[in-house]
């Protein structure tokens, strides 16, 4: 039984939002009896967009996030739900009866994702329900994704072990570890949005001139245990990721032949940028 | 013949009526009896339309309401029997061949009902399954499916190209081959339309300013203040053409002017260049004469080095995707953010062009005060620069590479001039100052360590300079204080490395797709329906194939639009010419008033709200007030910006509400092949797809209804409805060899077919570089501006890359802001400037992310749901001010805090958005809000729309220019403590400017 999955590549996310508009170009003004009443115009994001800042100075980078209903298999909401007013369907995608939804508001609270809104107007808890209105009339992607100009998003029919393949395969992720819901939106990169990087820029001077040192050995130390090891780039920067964010203390060792070796003391929680280390001669 | 003619025309009308309701409706609305006859009428026939019915005599009735009269009765065959040939018909209009008599109005119901007997079996859209009918429209970011159903917009999608469209292009580059994905990648406003359509301050009727009174008191001083009352369309189109007489009845041609935003719509017919100018040039105004806005800095500068005046300064661009890809080892995106402005009218269609560069891991550097959409989205170095400093950044690579040597000494020799010159600058031959990484680290703030390090890259590598949004020219840095120096400096380094050679070059995958530019469809500035040969490029694009009738602007007075309220208030206002066909066209002064010509008494406003987009914004609030402007009238779809400065409001609809065509990003004359940025070339029948809102009507209406009240209805309309105008723009390009008209309106759109592998055009500047004659498919420059032979060098002097512009040296060498060789000059806009002491932040206020201009913005409209456009505090949408986090710090906001923008310009209320993205010292807002909302008195009190345009100095980049350095501003942010006031502190105008001088 193949069933709806949904992709969502944080690196390649850039925050056009035409997922959250076509969502609201969607349903704004328009009832689909059976899978949803009409959208307030604004202030539900159905389809939201999480923006995390990583770095200071010249080393900072930006991921976003979209977040929707994760179309969990476990779905706290269904449980909530009184006279079966939320359901899941065999393909996989997780309906509110409008109807039968009236006054349940228990079912916004039940969503551990924050990703149900309650309509006051209405009386209804609403969600993305994954264009289910649409691909019964034989639309073959949801909206969201068609209008995506990076592929961040991309919708996949498939049977449940062909998509454990592609979880296992494209390094997929939940983007609530902590959860046992069993989603099925999926996430790729989260990395950009979930760890923490060290960074800096190794210079060093030579005859009054201050340079970008290339090719600087820089060695991460977490209790005496080396986690990682690189170079830094054309500009002496290196950029150490993937941390855990609130990892505790590290070590940052920063040689190059001819030059004393640098340590920095860090304490992790946010990404740090170091700022410059310059290496002096060693002799 | 022409009896038989005559007798067959009832038939027609016969016929149609009896197949047809709707046009049985349409002739039910008026009653006539229609005179056709040779002038000395020898042989006529009469029809008589009454309550629906037709009846026709041979023979001349005794009482017709419209009479058409042929000079003779060869003449009445040739022009009516078919096939009808425009040309002939234009000739008989012209020479008064052929006349339409009788009320102006049922002249032209009645012309325009026999295009309506022809057109009554179009069937327009497709009809789907679910009931509803799919139709297309073009926007500023991309075509659009619009699913209506029962008269209501259900959902509006991106196209998506089916197995009847072409085949997309393919590029092969280091073994991998790309091609594009089959559908339009939209911009964000572009999916806002359902909101802009149904937006609640639509303009649903006419309205009049409930204390002016046209025959009486005016109330000048409380525009902005009054209220407004409805009235009739009837009323508010006999003020207008009663004003538009009065007018030139008291003060003489040219006392109206008229004035317009550049883009609130897309198409051939509805657009300013099209019915806007043929309407304008009917009635004769002074020309609000435009600035090159978004292309300032290119066209008063780097045009001088390299030529390009025909695209307002930038570059060539054929070829550049193809040689990036393969060839290129380095981009250098330098204020170049093609993902928020999608170029300009790309949507995202260059998104997926530019991650082919992360597939090939090219390496990437971005350079811009603020770490962009485009750092964000692909990666690489970041170096941030204080605004307006980028020029010295690039005089010191320029040090390094020449102090290196790490520059093309061979190409500098053969291809250029005035090298020696601007390298004896650079080394600190003429002020005793060496321009390196040292000495620009105080201006810049950018490590020299890092310039080093990057000159030394580029020297080394194969490497594109990305510049501006478009890769090669536009926005970015080339609208600040320094934006002539800026794009200067930036084509010299390119000068420097060659320029043409492969993977050498200017672009950010933005233009140059291979698509087939031979098959003819015309842009937004090709003339439309303007019928002015003069000023679009309707005499060189599309006159010959789409003959239409002249028409010419009795008064050659201008006003340089950045000068308007100078012009008003002032009654003086001097600027430059923007003249693209020679680099000279921009030495001509404007000076207004024209000698002997009528000053200005009535502005007539058109499309898209000003105040958001033009500089020092609150001089325009005051010119609306002015005594000196007698009438105001704006047609406009929405109630926004300066709308309510208006003594009346015509209410315009929507592209959705009316027929029009256009195709994707083709701006025809304005910029030749802007389309390159799409990755298929569409063309789009721009159904009417539902009714008009309220009482509003298309411009093209509003035009014709007040064309017949000046007795030009069928001078302006040549007896066509918009839709006929359409059919007449479709046949006249090359889309009859392909579609059908009858397929088209139902499809909706047209892909043009790819060009083939074997035709693409060569590389931009590859020629130049090679020694060759240009090869390139493109008229420019002019046949009479190449220097020796025809297609062989560059539009400069020389033929040659001038570091030293002959140009320059010819008009003003000692200009000293605008050099022959370019240098670097501290902007004159700092917080040591006079007046500017106490505002220490610099704001930068790039072209918005997420609207057009104005267009999209405020409106109610989706877009309000996004956090990094507005932000919803205590129920009212704040514009978003970004800030470093130290800034925000030293002064106690927080994101989500309202702020205080201001200078000594004006006040703006913003929403605080705390960012690492700033470096310190630097504050970010998008220029552009559709919202002008003072919390007091206009002019005297802080606006909370967040119009920061009010805020932008009022000065052109350079004196001998006619530009905006509204890039960025001076200012101070402050926390919001509730104080309403505003008291401006610099002058309001050049004219108060030189008095406050003179006093002291």
């Amino acid at each position: 039984m193949s069933k709806w999955n949904l992709i969502v590549d944080v690196a390649e996310c850039t925050n056009c939002s035409l997922c959250t508009l076509a969502v609201q170009d969607e349903h704004v003004g328009n009832e689909f009896p059976g899978y949803a009443a009409e959208m307030p115009k604004h202030g539900h994001h159905w389809i939201e967009i999480e923006r995390r800042e990583r770095g200071q100075g010249t080393m900072v980078d930006v991921a976003y996030v979209p977040t929707m209903c994760q179309h969990c298999d476990d779905a706290p909401c269904i449980a909530a739900a009184r006279d079966g007013a939320v359901s899941k369907r065999p393909d996989g995608i997780v309906v509110i009866d409008p109807d039968k939804a009236k006054g349940q508001k228990q079912i916004v609270d039940a969503c551990p994702y924050d990703a149900v809104y309650w309509n006051k107007a209405l009386d209804i808890p609403q969600h993305w329900l994954f264009d289910a209105h649409l691909l019964d009339a034989g639309w073959k992607e949801p909206r969201c994704v068609s209008v995506c100009p990076t592929s961040a998003l991309r919708a996949v029919k498939v049977d449940d072990v062909q998509m454990q393949k592609m979880v296992d395969d494209e390094e997929l992720e939940p983007l609530r570890p902590d959860l046992t819901t069993k989603p099925r939106v999926h996430y790729k990169n989260l990395w950009r949005y979930n760890r923490s990087f060290i960074a800096g820029t190794v210079s060093v001077e030579r005859d009054g001139i201050v340079d970008c040192l290339e090719d600087a050995q820089v060695v991460l130390k977490q209790d005496g245990n080396i986690v990682s090891c690189l170079q830094s780039d054309g500009y002496g920067d290196f950029k150490i990721d993937r941390l855990e964010v609130d990892s505790g203390a590290y070590t940052v060792e920063v040689s190059a032949s001819g030059y004393a070796t640098e340590t920095r003391e860090v304490t992790l929680d946010e990404s740090i940028n170091l700022g410059e280390i310059r290496l002096t001669s060693a002799r | 013949m022409f009896r038989l003619i005559l007798w067959v025309l009832p038939w027609i009308f016969r016929i149609a009526r009896w197949r047809f309701p709707e046009f049985r409706e349409r002739l039910a609305e008026r009653n006539m009896v229609v005179q056709i006859r040779t002038a000395d009428s020898s042989a006529g026939r009469y029809i008589v339309l009454q309550d629906g019915g037709i009846r026709s005599g041979a023979g001349i009735h005794d009482d017709p309401t419209v009479e058409l009269i042929f000079k003779t009765a060869a003449i009445g065959t040739k022009l009516l029997m078919p096939p009808i040939d425009q040309l002939e018909q234009i000739d008989a209009l012209k020479n008064f061949l052929v006349r339409l008599e009788g009320p102006d109005e049922d002249g032209v119901w009645f012309a325009q009902t026999v295009m309506a007997a022809m057109s009554a079996g179009w069937r327009i859209g497709r009809k789907m399954t679910d009931g509803t009918t799919r139709y297309c429209t073009m926007t500023n970011g991309g075509p659009l499916f619009v699913y209506v159903r029962d008269g209501k917009i259900i959902r509006t999608t991106p196209i998506e190209f089916d197995a009847d469209d072409p085949e997309s292009w393919s590029i092969e580059a280091r073994g991998k081959v790309f091609t594009p994905p089959r559908n339009g990648a939209l911009a964000p406003h572009a999916m806002n339309w359902k909101s802009m359509v149904y937006a609640p301050n639509r303009l649903q009727y006419p309205m009049k300013r409930v204390d002016f009174d046209p025959n009486g008191e005016r109330n000048i001083q409380n525009r902005g203040i009054s209220g407004y009352e409805r009235i009739s369309w009837d009323e508010a189109l006999d003020i207008v053409s009663s004003e538009i007489q009065r007018m030139k009845r008291d003060y003489g041609t040219g006392a109206i002017a008229s004035s317009n935003g550049s883009h609130h719509n897309w198409g051939n017919i509805g657009y300013y260049l099209s019915a806007k100018l043929r309407f304008m040039n009917a009635i004769g105004t002074t020309e609000v004469h435009h600035n090159p806005d978004s292309w300032e800095g290119w066209y008063w500068g780097a045009l001088h080095h390299w030529g390009g005046s025909l695209r307002v300064g930038g570059g060539e661009l054929f070829g550049t995707i193809e040689d990036c890809l393969e060839n290129a080892e380095m981009v250098v995106f330098w204020s170049s953010n093609p993902e928020a402005t999608g170029g300009v009218y790309g949507g995202q269609e260059g998104t997926v062009r530019r991650r082919w560069l992360r597939d090939l891991d090219i390496e990437l550097v971005h350079i811009d005060p603020y770490f962009n959409d485009t750092a964000q989205f692909l990666g690489g170095k970041w170096i941030s620069p204080r605004p307006t400093t980028s020029p010295a950044l690039a005089l010191a690579i320029a040090h390094v590479w020449i102090t290196e040597g790490l520059y093309d000494k061979e190409y500098v020799e053969a291809r250029t001039k005035g090298f020696d010159a601007w390298r004896d600058y650079i080394l600190g031959a003429e002020d005793g100052v060496a321009k390196s990484p040292e000495w620009q680290e105080s201006e810049t703030g950018v490590p020299a360590k890092d310039v080093r390090a990057l000159a030394r890259k580029w020297g080394n590598k194969r490497t594109y300079l990305a510049v501006g949004g478009m890769g090669n020219t536009f926005g970015g840095a080339c609208r600040n204080t320094n934006g002539t120096q800026w794009t200067r400096t930036m084509v010299c380094l390119m000068g420097m490395q060659g320029l043409g050679k492969p993977g050498v070059n200017v672009g950010n995958l933005q233009l140059g797709v291979p698509l087939d530019f031979s098959f003819y469809f015309p842009g937004y500035a090709d003339g439309g329906i303007s019928g002015d040969l003069n000023n679009t490029a309707l005499a060189t694009a599309l006159y010959q194939r789409m003959p239409q009738l002249p028409t010419m602007n009795p008064s050659t007075q201008l006003i340089p639009r950045l000068r308007l309220p100078e012009a008003i208030i002032d009654g003086h206002a001097e600027g430059f010419l923007w003249d693209a066909r020679t680099m000279e066209g921009q030495f001509s002064k404007i000076v207004y008033p024209k000698q002997g010509h009528a000053k200005v008494h009535m502005l007539y406003r058109y499309g898209t709200a000003i105040l958001g987009t033009l500089n020092d914004a609150n001089r325009y609030v005051a010119m609306y007030r002015s005594p000196n402007l007698e009438f105001v009238v704006n047609q406009s779809i929405w109630n926004e910006g300066d709308v309510e400065f208006a003594d009346v409001i015509l209410p315009a609809c929507t592209n959705l509400e009316r027929e029009d065509i256009g195709e994707w990003a083709n701006a025809g004359g304005y910029g030749a092949h802007f389309n390159s940025q799409i990755n298929h070339r569409v063309i789009a029948y721009q159904a009417k797809c539902v009714e008009p809102v309220g009482e509003s009507r298309s411009d093209y209406e509003i035009f014709s209804a007040l064309a017949c009240r000046l007795g030009l209805g069928s001078y302006f309309t040549e007896g066509m409805r918009e839709v006929d105008w359409v059919k007449r723009m479709f046949d006249a390009s090359d889309l009859p060899q392909h579609i059908s008209w009858k397929k088209f309106i139902e499809r909706g759109y047209f892909v043009v077919p790819s060009e083939k592998p074997e035709h693409r055009p060569p590389t931009a500047y590859r020629w130049f570089a090679e020694g060759r004659k240009k090869d390139l498919p493109e008229a420019m420059p002019l046949p009479g501006d190449y220097t020796e032979q025809f297609l062989e060098g560059l539009q400069t002097q020389s033929g040659k890359f001038e570091f030293e512009s002959s140009s320059l040296k010819r008009y003003a060498p000692e200009d000293p802001e605008r050099p022959p060789i370019v240098k670097y000059t501290p902007s004159w806009e700092s917080a040591e400037s006079p007046g500017l002491e106490g505002y220490p932040l610099q704001l930068m206020t790039p072209h918005s992310r997420y609207s057009f201009h104005t267009q999209g913005d405020g409106k109610d409209s989706f877009l309000n749901d996004i956090a990094d456009h507005r932000m919803l505090i205590d129920d009212h949408c704040y514009w978003v001010l970004r800030l470093n986090p130290q800034d925000a710090a030293a002064r106690g906001i927080k994101t989500g805090d309202l702020v205080k923008v201001f200078n000594g310009r004006g006040a703006v209320l913003c929403a605080a958005l705390l960012t690492e993205r700033l470096r310190v010292g630097v504050a970010q807002g998008y220029e552009s809000s559709a919202v002008y909302e003072p919390m007091g008195e206009p002019g005297r009190s802080v606006d909370r729309g967040g119009c920061l345009n009010l805020l932008s100095p009022r000065r052109s980049q350079v004196k001998n220019s006619h530009s905006m350095a509204n890039g960025t501003a001076m200012v101070e942010v402050v926390p919001w403590d509730g104080d309403i006031s505003f008291e401006r502190t610099e002058p309001l105008t050049d004219g108060q400017a030189v008095a406050a001088e003179a006093a002291e």
